[in-house]
């Protein structure tokens, strides 16, 4: 795991969590097949936090937050995006999607177009935008994540750090209101994984609800307001990162920290 | 132990590679003489090589081509003072017979100038480099060559100077503003051309009618059928929601098509009687007959393939089971016993009183069965790409058939470029199979030639001109395959 040290102080002006409730969770349960995943899971996340998953591989963490836009389903229990209970019905579904942005640990960028179409195509085909304002959106979020000049590249023309910064905005043109990282940067080399998480700090500076499952200890304790800990499917300990870090609870934390810090 | 460290203190300059490893003399070296027996296999093969183009040239360089029967070729042969040779004056006079068939000869401006139009209406699909203003361009003119060869009267006339005019304003347009300029326009917000896709659109319909002849109002009335179904869907969707909506729609269509075009058509052509001299499809033949079966069977099976593929693929139980056994049924059934099946078997399962046509038959056949072989193939496609893919298409809200239309499907499709075009390669070399059936495709042709007291005992130069004009068809087809590949090469791998 790489230690990640930010040169700046991290600006929390705009870092407020309200008391809206964003995603509610309820007793949730999942199994794949007979194997039990997720187990009793209950979470309640508020508008504006910034909430840093971790744990041992195989516990689950990125099932969570992928049962969050059901690209994962669940078996029992709720979830209650936006508002929206996820159910097998579709237009849920879809409308909860198109809410809640994704990023994946390998990009997932669409190869066969540019970056700038990969940006555009959620917002022209969901959105309805009309293509002149959905790519002036484009534009405005390439700059946020500082790679105007690539706009007419493809994907496979980008650098790891500037695919996944491309991933990042390409969910922000659909201007959602919860942002789910799934490992962001474990498939990038220590550089480009620097870019990316400054990507991801201006984004909480600006207040967005973020879940980020990393293994990136250094953002958690700069960025998060709260820290989950997970293993075998279920959450083990959750606390402020401070208190996380310094004054873990479980015997399960404290062996998982002793061996990645 | 010596010293192991080590600084450089002055940077190589670039130089030139050795002189035996570059340019002609280092390319025969590296290819073609690069040891022993790479050697030995280049001479063996020079010595092929030789051997067989010093046997074909001379008999392929034979002066028979105004022979009027196998006897005279001899003859001709023989006084050329050559001991063998090629006859190729059954190429010479049986040349239309071979392209047409028995069409007949005062229509065989229909078949070409549907050949013709083909191009014009392929290009928008086929090709993304031509402008519209050309595609429209180029349509005019080819409506224009045509009237001058074939009409006369008042109405030529008009229709002429209709088209010169129109020649003429898309030439202005075409020569006066430059590519980028017209881009800039059009960005501007000026009215652009209408989509030569229209065209390609309408061609599905005008094909059938210049082959076939006939009123024109039949393929008005067919086409009016998917306004039907539009229609009703349009009227139905707020009633009755979209997918009961889309299949009473569909029904409305077939039921359109099935019983009310003959009807429609028939009275408008008591009104405005307007058409085409008919002609029977037993008058079809050569390599007309094998292009319309290829060209209609390879368009309409890939959108069939691509919608047994998803079928295959998806979540709904009966969709799949009835997808997977289709191809498995399709795919263990030899395409000879499909034809047989429509030439003889099918007729006796239609009610009384049908005529199904024999092309027709032979199309719907051969088109199941490539459906089957592209579905395949495309599953092929769609298994080679990355879980991520979907999940990208998800996580954005998209729903599935958007996802399909726009992320999925142009990237499993390029995947299997090569397998389609091999699968439509196949299908139009099997088109020869309907001479089986009875039908006189260039193969079938052949044999009555044969049976030709004239041209009774030629075999090579009859068959080897049919394998000669396949192959121009199929390499056509591959060349267009690597094009299309190279062009949708946008990974960068």
């Amino acid at each position: 795991m790489s230690t990640f040290e930010l040169e700046r102080d991290v600006d929390r002006s705009h870092m407020q969590v309200s008391d809206r409730v964003a995603i509610e969770i309820r007793n949730m349960n999942k199994w794949y097949g007979q194997f039990h995943v997720l187990r009793d899971i209950d979470l309640t996340v508020y508008e504006g936090e910034r909430i840093v998953i971790c744990g041992p591989s195989g516990s689950g963490k990125s099932t969570l937050i992928r049962c969050i836009n059901r690209l994962e389903e669940h078996q029992a229990g709720g979830i209650v995006v936006d508002g929206i209970e996820l159910s097998s019905d579709l237009k849920n579904v879809d409308k909860v999607r198109s809410e809640v942005g994704m990023v994946f640990q390998h990009f997932n960028l669409f190869p066969h177009l540019t970056v700038l179409d990969n940006l555009t195509l959620a917002p022209i085909w969901v959105r309805k935008t009309p293509r002149k304002e959905a790519e002036e959106i484009a534009m405005h979020y390439l700059e946020k994540v500082k790679i105007p000049e690539q706009a007419l590249k493809y994907p496979g023309q980008l650098s790891g750090g500037q695919q996944q910064r491309v991933a990042i905005a390409r969910s922000l043109c659909m201007k959602p209101r919860i942002m789910l990282f799934d490992e962001p940067t474990s498939a990038l080399d220590p550089e480009m994984i620097k870019e990316v998480l400054d990507t991801m700090i201006s984004l909480a500076e600006e207040g967005m609800t973020m879940l980020v499952v990393t293994h990136e200890m250094g953002f958690a304790e700069q960025v998060a307001n709260r820290v989950i800990f997970m293993d075998a499917g279920q959450i083990v300990e959750q606390n402020a990162p401070s208190e996380f870090f310094n004054n873990p609870q479980s015997d399960r934390t404290k062996l998982f920290l002793s061996q990645i810090l | 132990m010596t010293d192991l460290s080590y600084v450089r203190t002055e940077m190589l300059s670039e130089r030139d590679p050795p002189l035996s490893t570059t340019g002609v003399i280092g390319w025969i070296r590296e290819n073609l003489f690069n040891g022993l027996s790479n050697s030995v296999l280049t001479l063996a093969s020079l010595a092929f090589i030789y051997w067989v183009l010093s046997h074909f040239i001379p008999w392929f360089w034979s002066p028979t081509w105004n022979g009027t029967s196998l006897g005279q070729c001899r003859e001709m042969i023989g006084a050329a003072g050559k001991e063998s040779g090629a006859c190729w004056g059954v190429i010479n006079e049986r040349w239309p017979q071979m392209l047409f068939g028995f069409y007949p000869v005062e229509e065989r401006w229909r078949p070409i100038l549907a050949f013709v139009l083909m191009f014009v209406a392929l290009i928008p699909v086929l090709f993304n480099m031509i402008s519209r203003r050309w595609n429209w361009f180029l349509l005019a003119l080819v409506l224009f060559v045509t009237t001058l060869f074939v009409a006369s009267g008042w109405l030529a006339v008009v229709a002429q100077v209709l088209l010169v005019v129109a020649m003429i304003w898309i030439g202005r347009l075409i020569l006066v503003t430059k590519v980028s300029d017209r881009a800039d326009e059009i960005k501007a917000g000026a009215r652009r051309l209408p989509n030569p896709l229209m065209f390609s659109a309408a061609f599905v319909f005008i094909m059938p009618w210049l082959l076939w002849g006939g009123t024109v109002w039949a393929p008005i009335a067919t086409a009016f059928g998917f306004v039907v179904g539009w229609g009703a869907f349009r009227v139905l969707a707020p009633v009755a929601g979209s997918l009961v909506a889309m299949i009473l729609g569909v029904v409305a269509a077939v039921v359109w098509w099935l019983f009310l075009v003959g009807p429609v058509a028939a009275g408008l052509h008591g009104l405005l009687p307007v058409g085409l001299e008919p002609v029977q499809s037993r008058n079809f033949g050569g390599l007309l007959l094998s292009v319309t079966i290829g060209v209609v069977a390879i368009s309409v099976s890939l959108p069939l393939g691509i919608v047994l593929a998803l079928g295959r693929q998806s979540d709904l139980m009966l969709v799949k089971w009835m997808s997977v056994g289709f191809i498995e049924f399709i795919r263990g059934v030899p395409l000879i016993t499909l034809l047989f099946v429509a030439s003889f078997l099918l007729n006796v399962f239609m009610p009384p009183g049908t005529n199904f046509d024999i092309i027709l038959r032979v199309i719907i056949m051969a088109t199941l069965f490539s459906a089957a072989y592209i579905a395949e193939v495309v599953r092929g496609g769609l298994a080679a790409l990355p879980k991520g893919q979907y999940e990208a298409a998800d996580a954005l809200g998209l729903d599935y058939w958007k996802a399909q239309r726009l992320i999925i499907m142009p990237q499993a499709l390029k995947i299997s470029i090569p397998g389609i075009v091999s699968v439509f390669i196949g299908l139009f070399k099997d088109t020869t199979l309907v001479s089986i059936i009875g039908l006189l495709d260039p193969i079938g042709l052949s044999n009555s030639i044969r049976a030709d007291v004239a041209w009774n005992g030629i075999v090579w130069e009859l068959y080897g001109f049919i394998a000669f004009l396949f192959f121009i068809i199929t390499f056509l087809m591959s060349r267009y395959s690597m094009y299309l590949e190279r062009r949708l090469r946008t990974d960068h791998r």
